[in-house]
């Protein structure tokens, strides 16, 4: 009797460790996740997508990251929404619009459309949340907060461009500006400027952005009761773990099959992959250009975006050899786009001519154009006073362990590119960091040589492309060019998309020739999917709405 | 007794505060900031400057620290820059998800651990105890993240026997009211749920599991050596005790000393080994998120959050000195 007590705990001890043994070896004959929960075979309408990160905040207005735009993009609309496959404007909630004079925008609304909340959809909700967004103040009006309307309305109350909107009847709305903007429109296509439930941002206090000036936190809205007008509506969020949307069966616009949607939050991006061949998801963004191929062979399919983005190698003037327009030349001569594309970059990328992709007003066709050429190179770096015993040496920097979408694989772009570069003689000298200290340095600082980094576009706006670059003097380029400074200036300040169209392809020869860096790839952006899914619908701007999605088992 | 651990809580006072001290500036010291992690190819020095403002980090050092500390004593941990809720929040949210994976891998090591390493010493210099020193060897040695990759590879994508990432099939729909998904599962009756997320336990506890097996293990084959070599035992032998009491009273007990410290060290390990474990399988606890704060210099929650885990590991440490008393009598006279 003594005898078995003490070897009682032994034999527990071993029990708990072959039971787990054992349910591990065990097959599971339960569905894990992969799809069919009902016996009968129909299609399975949950659409699990699988996402890098938990949106920032569920009120749109202090939306400015593509997680976060993702799920907004599902629950609200604007009055302008996107051409499918497109970057251009084209009607959503507005049915029409007009342009009186430069500054003043008369909309036609969308009649009988309801909020999620049971609430009418109309002008005066339309310039509640005009008005709403340039009142606000302190933490609200911050970079961190109300990103894209400081941005694109240049400020907030007084000082913003935003001068008022006014009600004409229930569907017509006016909305005036204090000086002319050619962007107005296509700007109004980002998830920022959705319109909103009126009633719902006041009961839920969705300008009541809590905590102190130091340290923001969301309000209840925000938090967990988005109001708007799309195919979805909020369900639940589980932060960190996932976003659960379900159809909105009063819809004013078509259904679809899906009749829930879930965002699972799966931040590594191999963990995205086996999420997918496991089949605990539907699909996955941003697939990395070395998992194409085999996600492909094992039935996967992948679609693909149209590039709105661009990968350039900066050069920074600020450093030695490089404020020379010759030494910049041979550099444009010593790469060969068409290389790096074919070997590291995804299939259907094409080469940069310019720093923006085809798609967006004032694209150049005629722009000028610096050939891979090795001894044209090679004369020019020889002409600005460097040779075999004398080289150019100059640093180039890189990051490490991130992916982008115009920048999938970083380490494998700077490999390709360090030896076109040496093959024409110049000494190169690698630097690489992670990408925050990355940022950082190019952004922060002077101590960097060339380098790699790029930009996605938000919306169908030059400016956001080549403003964002060269509009103001920056550490990133080390130049000052009071001309192109200029340019920028006064293109932004365009009335109309002919005077930006004219405008633009200028700007875009004039930095060509002065060639502060070397454009070097739209990369296009993949999605992968479970088969089952037959059709996504891609958008080169990630307008992309799932009652829109098909699926097939 | 109670006087000892009233005296280790005091201790922990400076011992947490020296902790402040080296967490604040550690976190300071990580090149980049919150402001350029929040805007990305935007962080020009003019936005930068704005969030740095903003938030008070262009504040001398000295009176940052000041600040952080005074909140702490209020019992204010601040709130995440990335999510701009509270940091305690944050942290009790996923807490008991870090738990479960970390009670689930604990008690794979510890059960297998012990049952192999006296296995393993019953059997000294045959090829099974070989084994079983090479199989820990091997354990210690393999990084978790690797281990997590090819486990979900086998077993998640070829096998399909298990779920590669999460806590849960969010299509099941559970009633959750502790957090605890298993134990959530059995007392709302979901028994769907809760095997659910039993099975989504076992990749990770694995990975998470195989450092400390293999530490336990080979700390318990070691010590059943020691003891089972020793005069006592020898002396009990030719006393003619029966064998069972000798296994069990003499060698079992004796040498679960150490191996009771190992457990405690452990599992303070495992918190920080759940940060690589959670975020490969993608696990939503206090480590993936953790990962994610160093990443996105998410200052308030990695000071938080890492304050929190001490804590806790100094209040399992303490659990494990007082657990010696009972197994060891002589403990409590020292």
């Amino acid at each position: 009797m003594l005898h078995t007590a003490r070897r009682r705990w032994l034999t527990a001890a071993a029990t708990v460790a072959v039971g787990a043994v054992v349910l591990t070896a065990c097959a599971s004959q339960r569905e894990d996740g992969g799809g069919d929960d009902n016996a009968s075979g129909d299609v399975d309408t949950t659409f699990v997508f699988g996402a890098s990160g938990d949106p920032a905040s569920l009120d749109p207005a202090f939306a400015s990251d593509g997680e976060t735009f993702r799920v907004a993009r599902q629950m609200f609309e604007g009055l302008v929404g996107t051409e499918p496959g497109t970057a251009d404007p084209a009607p959503l909630l507005a049915k029409s619009w007009e342009q009186p004079d430069d500054t003043t925008y008369v909309f036609t609304l969308e009649e009988d459309v309801k909020f999620h909340d049971g609430t009418d959809f109309n002008a005066e909700a339309v310039c509640f949340n005009f008005d709403r967004q340039n009142a606000f103040t302190g933490v609200a009006a911050s970079q961190s907060m109300a990103y894209y309307w400081g941005v694109i309305m240049r400020g907030f109350g007084e000082e913003s461009i935003y001068e008022g909107c006014t009600a004409d009847d229930d569907y017509q709305v006016t909305i005036t500006l204090r000086q002319p903007f050619a962007g107005f429109i296509p700007a109004l296509s980002l998830p920022s400027f959705s319109i909103q439930s009126p009633a719902a941002l006041e009961e839920y206090g969705a300008d009541e952005i809590g905590g102190t000036e130091e340290a923001p936190v969301q309000s209840e809205y925000g938090q967990g009761h988005p109001t708007g007008t799309g195919p979805f509506v909020f369900e639940s969020i589980s932060p960190g773990e996932q976003t659960v949307l379900t159809a909105n069966p009063d819809y004013w616009g078509e259904q679809g099959v899906v009749e829930e949607v879930i965002f699972r939050v799966i931040g590594d991006t191999t963990a995205r992959r086996q999420a997918l061949e496991a089949g605990s998801i539907d699909g996955y963004d941003l697939v990395a250009p070395a998992d194409l191929q085999s996600l492909e062979d094992a039935g996967f399919s992948l679609v693909n975006r149209d590039p709105f983005n661009v990968l350039y190698l900066g050069m920074n003037q600020a450093a030695p050899g490089l404020s020379d327009p010759k030494v910049r030349q041979a550099i444009a001569h010593a790469v060969d786009k068409d290389a790096l594309i074919t070997q590291v970059l995804p299939e259907g990328t094409v080469a940069a001519t310019q720093f923006m992709p085809e798609a967006v007003i004032g694209w150049n066709e005629d722009v000028t154009q610096y050939e891979y050429d090795p001894e044209a190179a090679q004369a020019l770096l020889a002409e600005a006073g460097y040779s075999e015993a004398n080289p150019l040496t100059i640093t180039f920097n890189y990051p490490v362990n991130i992916s982008r979408p115009y920048m999938p694989n970083p380490e494998q772009i700077f490999t390709n590119l360090q030896s076109q570069l040496e093959a024409v003689g110049i000494v190169l000298n690698p630097v690489t960091n992670e990408w925050v200290e990355y940022l950082d340095l190019i952004q922060g600082g002077t101590e960097h040589g060339i380098h790699l980094l790029g930009w996605t576009g938000d919306y169908n706006d030059p400016d956001n492309f080549v403003g964002t670059f060269f509009g103001l003097p920056t550490n990133e380029w080390g130049f000052d060019n009071a001309e192109l400074f200029q340019a920028l200036t006064e293109a932004r300040g365009l009335a109309t998309e002919e005077e930006q169209e004219s405008a633009y392809a200028a700007i875009n020869e004039q930095i060509m020739e002065f060639l502060p860096g070397v454009p070097l790839a739209h990369p296009v952006p993949t999605l992968a999917f479970d088969a089952r899914v037959t059709s996504y619908p891609a958008s080169p701007v990630q307008d992309e709405v799932y009652n829109l999605v098909e699926l097939s088992e | 007794m109670l006087r000892t651990i009233g005296r280790r809580l005091l201790l922990l006072v400076p011992t947490l505060f020296g902790l402040t001290l080296l967490l604040f500036f550690w976190v300071r010291a990580l090149p980049g900031g919150p402001a350029v992690a929040l805007l990305g190819e935007r962080a020009t020095p003019e936005r930068v400057a704005e969030i740095n403002e903003l938030y008070g980090f262009n504040e001398p050092l000295i009176a940052q620290y000041f600040t952080w500390l005074g909140q702490l004593l209020q019992g204010n941990f601040g709130v995440s820059i990335q999510t701009q809720r509270p940091v305690t929040e944050e942290f009790l949210r996923r807490f008991p998800a870090t738990l479960e994976l970390t009670f689930f891998a604990i008690i794979l090591a510890v059960g297998l651990g012990i049952t192999i390493g006296y296995w393993a010493a019953r059997r000294q210099g045959k090829p099974a105890d070989h084994f079983a020193v090479f199989a820990s060897l091997i354990g210690i040695t393999i990084p978790v993240f690797f281990l997590g990759v090819i486990l979900k590879w086998i077993f998640a994508v070829q096998l399909g026997w298990l779920p590669s990432d999460g806590r849960q099939d969010p299509r099941l729909d559970a009633t959750h009211y502790t957090n605890f998904y298993v134990f959530d599962g059995i007392i709302t009756g979901e028994w769907d749920a809760a095997w659910d997320a039993f099975l989504h336990l076992v990749l990770p506890g694995i990975a998470l599991a195989t450092i400390p097996l293999a530490i336990i293990t080979r700390i318990t084959r070691a010590s059943v050596l020691e003891v089972q070599n020793s005069d006592y035992v020898r002396t009990g032998m030719a006393k003619g005790i029966s064998r069972g009491t000798i296994r069990g009273r003499f060698i079992l007990r004796n040498s679960l000393l150490p191996v009771v410290t190992t457990i405690g060290l452990q599992f303070g390990l495992l918190l920080s080994g759940a940060i690589l474990t959670e975020s490969v399988f993608a696990y939503p606890g206090i480590g993936s998120f953790l990962s994610r704060a160093i990443f996105t210099r998410d200052y308030p929650v990695l000071q938080g959050f890492i304050l929190f885990i001490a804590v806790i590991y100094a209040l399992i440490n303490l659990a494990v000195d007082v657990s010696y008393s009972f197994i060891d009598p002589r403990v409590r006279v020292q």
